[in-house]
């Protein structure tokens, strides 16, 4: 392997340290406010330590547990459902040559190029007369609008570089069709629905207009209750839900960076600098 | 053991106006090797693809010792189709590549594991089953793709283009193993090619397809001897072809009257017999004077073409047979009988 020269080395260590600065010093004031009781200008540091903000984080009251629980639920199932459609979806678009296959790639990526509110709004109409506004069903399936072109476009990726006579070899030496998806085709594009599935859990989970307008204040998720406490000035509770809200997001991107990068370890991305 | 029997088999693809492959009808008797001959395109695969259940047939019926096997599943019809690019599986160790059909079976670990190294050692790579098959090389994957077919005893081998993507001395090698195996197992085995010399040396029979209708379906000699028209002898190489009429045991062609063998076609025909089959000097038959156009080193043989009269033919010969000539000479040949053959 060719060796770069010290200078050039020192400077990708310098540009991934500026990187983590500029990723991680954002986050320093929600952690330190999370610990806060009196934080004022021009004090450098907070003149009080206290855990009460995280005491009220954890109980019953704030409803910070009982949101994290809905969060959860809804990024899981529609990232459960954008596997669903989105695996099927994606091999169609990246073996098969059909009529009106630019028309289908258009109207699948429509929702990340047109305002989600826009879509939302058009929506709500149908989602009243289905009676789906206020639920949580209702929330799940339009986080779908924004989860599966995710999926969609990641596994049309994975299946335009799949041989699919891989499935006929199988089928041939005797597997049946699902162990043929079992043993051949899955082990293929795993990869794929990880990164994906993880992306669509992300998406999902960072939604906030679409979650308001057909919750209708109703169902609760993290980024609504998270707005609710900001607007309210309580800085030290705002901080440790956010550190709460954002961890999920730290740990994907920590798992990930090897599918991503595909450096063998987990955190390989960083520990290379 | 299994008889396969193809009847009218048809195939036209969606879209399309003429059938891929038309009317195929082929009796290929149990445990024997049989070549898929044609150019690139003719159907071949196609036929090897419905016979393994991967393509399903516009008209026509496939059977196995006189049953159809038509409604029955890929996975179900004992048939092990080996591909070209061999299409191991990449995240699999050579060992479970080879087992995967026993395993899709249900058969039990340990007997797997003895299987696998038994069949190993059948394609003479017994100490490979830990590696990951990019890191064999071409002739051992396809060696590996072989032991994965075999290890699931089936009823027929289909093989596409087995020696086409080996190197000269890699090919006789893999020719004997695959010929080898063959015999001594016994199983039913079509193989698709498009190269003649891989069909004569590997098959027992040849068919040869072209512009999806069989042509001819024969012992592989029979196409060098015995061409069934114009088309089958240029496509084997075939380079003396003389239009003549042939009427009571004589050809009269620009070559002048010759002696045939008994039992050819009468009427009018195209002549035809190997390069190798030209003799040097007077015969008792069929004695031609010839003016020498051209010669050619081969390395092991010579070429000479030769003007008879207003016709041109050419003769392959060893070369110490043809020491001596020169282009412009005047030379005297013979054509025994026994080597002439009239098409249509």
């Amino acid at each position: 392997m060719r060796r770069d020269p010290p200078w050039f080395r020192s400077l990708i260590g310098l540009s991934g340290v500026l990187l983590i600065v500029w990723l991680v010093l954002p986050l320093v004031p929600l952690l330190v406010w999370s610990f806060a009781r009196g934080w004022r200008f021009p004090s450098i540091l907070p003149n009080q330590w206290s855990l009460q903000a995280w005491d009220y984080a954890f109980s019953a009251r704030s409803g910070v547990l009982e949101s994290l629980g809905i969060t959860v639920f809804v990024a899981l199932v529609a990232t459960a459902l954008s596997i669903l459609v989105g695996v099927p979806a994606g091999r169609a678009l990246g073996l098969y040559k059909f009529r009106g296959k630019g028309l289908v790639e258009l109207l699948i990526l429509a929702p990340v190029i047109v305002p989600g509110i826009a879509v939302a709004l058009g929506l709500h109409a149908v989602f009243i007369n289905l009676g789906l506004t206020n639920t949580v069903t209702g929330v799940i399936l339009v986080h779908l609008i924004p989860t599966l072109p995710y999926m969609t476009l990641v596994m049309a990726g994975i299946f335009a570089n799949y041989d699919p006579a891989y499935e006929q070899q199988a089928r041939s030496l005797g597997a049946s069709a699902l162990q043929t998806f079992w043993y051949v085709t899955l082990p293929a594009i795993l990869p794929g629905i990880i990164v994906g599935g993880l992306f669509a859990f992300l998406v999902s989970w960072s939604q906030y207009v679409l979650t308001l307008l057909i919750g209708g204040g109703r169902v609760i998720t993290l980024p609504l209750l998270l707005f609710t406490f900001a607007t309210s000035g309580r800085n030290d509770i705002t901080g440790a839900v956010g550190i709460i809200y954002i961890l999920p997001g730290l740990l994907i991107l920590l798992f990930t960076a090897r599918h991503l990068s595909g450096t063998s370890a987990a955190v390989g991305g960083f520990g290379k600098i | 053991m299994t008889r396969v029997l193809l009847t009218d088999l048809t195939k036209t693809y969606p879209g399309a106006k003429t059938p891929s492959l038309d009317r195929l009808t082929l009796d290929i008797a149990s445990g024997e090797l049989t070549a898929l001959l044609g150019p690139s395109g003719c159907g071949k695969t196609t036929t090897m693809k419905m016979i393994a259940g991967l393509l399903e047939p516009s008209s026509g019926d496939i059977t196995f010792d006189g049953r159809s096997i038509l409604q029955d599943r890929p996975e179900d019809r004992g048939v092990v189709m080996v591909f070209q690019n061999y299409l191991l599986f990449p995240y699999m160790s050579v060992a479970d590549n080879v087992g995967f059909g026993l395993r899709m079976r249900k058969v039990p670990r340990d007997q797997i594991a003895a299987r696998v190294a038994g069949m190993l050692a059948l394609v003479h790579l017994p100490d490979l089953g830990h590696r990951r098959p990019a890191d064999l090389s071409g002739g051992q994957q396809q060696r590996v793709a072989l032991a994965r077919a075999l290890i699931v005893q089936p009823k027929v081998l289909l093989l596409d283009e087995p020696l086409s993507n080996l190197d000269a001395h890699l090919r006789i090698e893999m020719r004997d193993l695959i010929r080898g195996i063959q015999k001594d197992l016994g199983i039913t085995t079509i193989f698709v090619t498009h190269d003649q010399e891989e069909a004569v040396v590997l098959a027992d029979r040849v068919a040869l397809i072209l512009d999806g209708r069989l042509r001819q379906y024969d012992a592989p000699d029979a196409f060098y001897r015995r061409p069934a028209d114009r088309e089958v002898a240029v496509f084997f190489g075939g380079r003396n072809l003389i239009a003549g009429n042939a009427k009571g045991g004589t050809f009269d062609s620009p070559l002048g009257p010759l002696t045939l063998p008994a039992g050819l076609r009468e009427g009018p025909g195209t002549l035809t017999f190997r390069p190798e089959a030209v003799r040097i000097g007077p015969g008792a038959q069929n004695t031609l004077t010839a003016r020498v156009a051209d010669r050619l080193y081969l390395g092991t043989q010579t070429r000479l073409r030769l003007a008879v009269g207003a016709a041109a033919i050419e003769a392959v010969l060893s070369p110490d047979l043809v020491d001596g000539i020169a282009p412009g000479d005047t030379i005297t040949v013979n054509l025994p009988p026994s080597s002439l053959w009239v098409m249509p």
